[in-house]
């Protein structure tokens, strides 16, 4: 239903609040620090806002939506953001991605 | 329920538009659809509440998601809803709130 | 390290996501461009690291113990976590007290709007689908499978974090406390004290 935004929840039916928590991965911390500089905290260059990275957010279909978890859904939008914005292009990422996945011994991390 | 001042907790300097509501005011939340980036949940639309305190004035985030200023800013209130009245199945106290931050706006007056 | 990493015999290590390689594409891109660097990033991540709980916990405490600071606290949450000391930028704290009448709790039914500057990152059930569907429905339910029991004869404020503002419970403070220092008491503050989903318990002292 369009109407209501998949991400939009309050009052819809769902189960038990799973209690368990995980320590963020490095990954994870880096896109939370990612966003705060982009958003023009600690001294960053401001470039784009909150909302931009809830919209974009919000723009990933349902079964993305759910099957993301919390920093695959931020990284996605703050890299479509990006896109949208001009500061990288799809062709400099897809280059990008492709560099890295090319480089010997290095691909892997925690 | 404690009583707050009617002026703003976070004032700011953005160009606004004019002050409509006081604490203690009646509102209703327009029940309207549209589609973009909107911060006054589903659930709340077309409900009555009361106007808890003022928050300040803060450009529109529907427009700053559209990579807009978000300006001339509105005034952003906390509402005070009856649970009760929110959900028709709600069980607990009469006297239960949900108080959301909703944008001027998305807000008309209701008369007492 | 992850059973997935053991079974192949990894070590710490296993192939990038598909996530994981767009966050160090974007890094890459971003710094050659000279957009952020190498230490801005590194500068924030131990800038958030640094930020937990604790701060809030004995803003608290300084409530508990210092009538005037509390006032002061419900007046202006930011104004006072500056006045106590705490760098909390672009933070607009609203703080809601619990009475013996009245219990609040916090969600943000959007996204995951959290006090991150005062408290650090928010704990993953606040930012789950169930805890955003349910607290502002039933949030009587919700705190009883969290094991807070609230009586009937409290009411409840349920808080949607929806725009600016951002929230912290005061929680009241248990009458087996007289005469702690305020060290003692924020121990006894938790995170989910400050969220609503617990209330402190003079027990959990050490």
């Amino acid at each position: 239903m369009i109407e209501r935004s998949h991400h939009d929840r309050g009052g819809l039916p769902g189960g038990k609040v799973e209690r368990s928590e995980h320590d963020y991965a490095e990954w994870e911390r880096r896109v939370d620090a990612l966003m705060m500089l982009l958003s023009g905290v600690k001294g960053g260059r401001k470039l784009m806002t909150v909302d931009e990275l809830r919209k974009n957010i919000e723009a990933i279909g349902p079964e993305a939506y759910d099957r993301m978890s919390y920093y695959e859904r931020w990284i996605t939008s703050i890299t479509q953001t990006m896109i949208q914005r001009g500061v990288i292009t799809t062709d400099e990422l897809g280059r990008k991605m492709e560099q890295i996945r090319a480089r010997p011994g290095d691909p892997c991390r925690k | 329920m404690p009583q707050v001042a009617n002026r703003p907790q976070y004032p700011t300097d953005h160009p606004s538009v004019p002050v409509r509501f006081a604490v203690g005011d009646r509102v209703r939340v327009r029940k309207t659809y549209p589609l973009g980036h909107i911060r006054t949940p589903y659930y709340i639309r077309g409900h009555a509440g009361v106007v808890e305190r003022l928050c300040g004035n803060y450009p529109v985030p529907e427009e700053l998601a559209q990579m807009r200023s978000g300006l001339p800013a509105q005034p952003l209130y906390r509402v005070r809803f009856l649970q009760r009245e929110v959900w028709p199945d709600y069980a607990g106290r009469a006297e239960d709130v949900v108080e959301i931050e909703i944008f001027q706006h998305w807000l008309e007056p209701l008369s007492a | 390290m992850s059973d997935a990493a053991e079974d192949k015999g990894l070590g710490d290590y296993r192939p990038l996501s598909y996530f994981q390689l767009m966050e160090v594409s974007l890094r890459e891109l971003l710094l050659e461009k000279g957009i952020v660097t190498d230490a801005q990033v590194q500068a924030t991540l131990e800038d958030m690291r640094a930020r937990g709980p604790e701060a809030g916990a004995r803003v608290v405490a300084r409530a508990w113990t210092d009538p005037g600071f509390k006032a002061r606290l419900l007046e202006n949450g930011t104004r006072a976590c500056e006045e106590f000391g705490l760098d909390v930028p672009a933070l607009r704290l609203v703080v809601v007290e619990n009475t013996p009448q009245v219990h609040n709790v916090i969600v943000c039914t959007l996204c995951s709007c959290y006090p991150r500057m005062l408290l650090g990152l928010p704990p993953d059930w606040y930012k789950s689908g169930n805890y955003r569907s349910r607290v502002v429905r039933e949030p009587r339910a919700v705190l009883a499978e969290f094991g807070l029991r609230v009586p009937d004869h409290v009411s409840l404020r349920v808080h949607d974090s929806t725009a600016d503002m951002r929230y912290l419970v005061l929680p009241m403070r248990p009458a087996q406390t007289a005469g702690w220092g305020e060290a003692q008491l924020a121990q006894i503050v938790t995170r989910d004290c400050m969220i609503g989903v617990a209330v402190p318990k003079a027990s959990d002292s050490l």
